[in-house]
């Protein structure tokens, strides 16, 4: 399995449209590579995202790509997703992903990671989570932390937009005290959860806060944060993706607001254990980063 | 025979042939017009409509396709066979059930949460849908039936369509053998001159070339790439 289904039946390779043929032909699969893939393939690799249902201009999208360049085996991850405006890109890209019900992606991880350990005890598969900041925080937080405190091997990524876009614009635990939205309209009463710092007191060997507004930067930190759930144990990125129709940016305004918050609520904060550190230091050695 | 399951368009949402009463056919049977007949009979009449409608068109699916399980190979060569009995037939794939945004390119795919596009604009009248996983082609059968007055037909390897005017079921290559054999008297008892032929290659279009793009090229999206009142996009990325 795995590769083996993206290889066109020769019978039908001359009526295939010549955007699969590519996609058999140039994909960036991990033993295609000699090197890592990463950034600079975005423009050209149907695989990553080539297009999307978001609003024009949504960071969440740039960053999806990020995040998909940044995979170290592509064809052998599982992306579980949750509800949100996330989820709406998941059905464009070419790899495998399980949509979860509202919260539960951690648990649907979790199950999901162990079964593969099982079924393919020789091949590293890597389960990743990516959902936003309610299903994350709030109504998954329990699924969340306890995947944390079970050190289930997964990479937990939440696009933090500080707020339930996709239902639109409700307060959620991560928006900042006194933000207004269409259906907050009194202001959000007390702090953002400080996500990341939960995250390394639950037991996380990764952790980190940061906006989207540098693409290797986050290439960088997904693929330290894979690695390092592969041997050591659970990883968590925060990363503010804003939602700039709920807080009224136009489609080109979202980099803007990232670097901005670059310095303030997502001034970069990184917990790394000492084992994960030194894992990296030998992924380093190995070529792997 | 009364025809539960016709040719559309039954119109937006229509009700669905199970709820119309429509049952699958049992093991060596097929359906017809929702009507449990012989294999046999559905293919002749799946045969006369491939053979009398306009732009007859088979739509392959993922399972035929990607290069995956061993007896494709052979399914692919008997599908290749079918379609070049089939005066003028084309071959437009489904290799990939995305949904596809802004637009589709009509005349290299079909895609199944669209299905109609593919079928309006190519004019195509009967279609044989083969090797499209069953929710999909239950999905795509019923939307074409809505909104087409195209023939469809199922050639499904399990158990068949109820949306599909003809269904065959548990396909195999022999299967698509004998479906030829029947094309080939159907057609010879209807007069028709025809030496097999392959269908044409996919026309894709061409790629963009992003560096002779001007805004208006992006009819009424042009808005979103000009976003500032004034402001004039000379290069887009
Ligand atoms: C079990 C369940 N509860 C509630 C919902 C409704 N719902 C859909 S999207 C959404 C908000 C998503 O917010 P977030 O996770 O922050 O993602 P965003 O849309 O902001 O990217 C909610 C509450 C649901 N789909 N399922
Ligand atoms: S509503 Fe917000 S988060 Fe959702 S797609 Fe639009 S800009 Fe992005
Ligand atoms: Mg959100």
């Amino acid at each position: 399995m795995g590769l083996d289904i993206y290889k066109i039946n020769p019978e039908f390779k001359d009526i295939m449209p010549r955007e699969i043929i590519e996609l058999e032909e140039n994909a960036t699969w991990s033993t295609k590579m000699n090197k890592p893939r990463g950034i600079k393939e975005l423009p050209e690799t149907k695989e990553l995202l080539e297009e999307h249902s978001l609003c024009a201009g949504c960071p969440e999208a740039a960053a999806l790509r990020y995040v998909l360049s940044a995979l170290p085996k592509p064809e052998d991850t599982v992306i579980v997703n949750s509800t949100g405006c996330t989820s709406l890109m998941f059905p464009h890209i070419a790899l495998h992903t399980v949509h979860s019900l509202f919260g539960n992606q951690n648990a649907v991880a979790s199950g999901i990671k162990r079964v593969l350990e099982w079924r393919f005890p020789d091949t590293q598969k890597d389960v990743v989570v990516l959902a936003g900041d309610g299903a994350t925080v709030d109504i998954g937080l329990d699924y969340t932390l306890q995947s944390f405190f079970r050190q289930e091997k997964i990479t937990t990524i939440c696009f933090d937009n500080e707020v339930y876009a996709n239902t639109g614009g409700q307060e959620s635990g991560m928006t900042a005290k006194g933000q207004v939205f269409k259906m907050a309209p009194t202001g959000k009463k007390f702090d953002k959860v400080p996500m990341w710092e939960l995250a390394t007191t639950s037991g996380c060997h990764y952790s980190i806060n940061m906006t989207a507004s540098a693409p290797k930067a986050v290439a960088k930190a997904v693929r330290e944060a894979i690695l390092i759930a592969r041997e050591i144990g659970p990883t968590y990125i925060n990363l503010y993706t804003p939602c700039i129709l709920e807080i009224g940016l136009s489609a080109n305004e979202g980099l803007g607001e990232m670097k901005d918050q670059d310095k303030d609520r997502f001034a970069s904060y990184k917990h790394i254990s000492p084992e994960a550190e030194a894992y990296l230091k030998k992924c380093k050695e190995e070529g792997l980063l | 025979m009364l025809k539960k399951i016709t040719e559309g368009p039954a119109g937006y949402m229509p009700q669905s042939a199970p709820s119309m009463g429509v049952e699958l056919a049992p093991e060596g049977q097929a359906l017809l017009y929702g009507n449990i007949v012989s294999e046999e009979e559905a293919m002749r009449d799946a045969a006369r409509a491939l053979l009398t409608r306009d732009n007859p068109t088979i739509f392959p699916g993922p399972q035929v396709l990607w290069d995956w399980k061993d007896d494709v190979a052979d399914k692919a060569a008997a599908i290749l066979e079918l379609a070049s009995e089939i005066p003028n037939c084309k071959i437009i794939p489904m290799p990939d059930y995305r949904p596809k945004y802004p637009k589709i390119d009509v005349k290299a795919e079909i895609n199944p949460n669209h299905p109609n596009l593919t079928i309006l604009d190519n004019r195509i009248k009967a279609s044989i849908f083969v090797g499209v996983h069953c929710h999909y082609a239950n999905l795509s059968l019923r939307m074409i039936r809505a909104g087409t007055d195209c023939y469809t037909i199922a050639l499904c390897a399990y158990m068949g369509h109820e949306e599909a005017m003809a269904s065959i079921r548990d396909l195999h290559a022999s299967t698509i053998h004998k479906f030829k054999e029947i094309v080939i008297e159907e057609r010879n008892k209807l007069g028709i001159e025809w030496e097999p032929t392959l269908p044409p290659e996919n026309p894709s279009l061409q790629k963009e070339d992003h560096a002779a793009l001007s805004p208006s090229d992006y009819g009424e999206y042009r808005s979103l790439i000009m976003t500032r009142k004034g402001e004039h996009v000379t290069e887009v990325e």
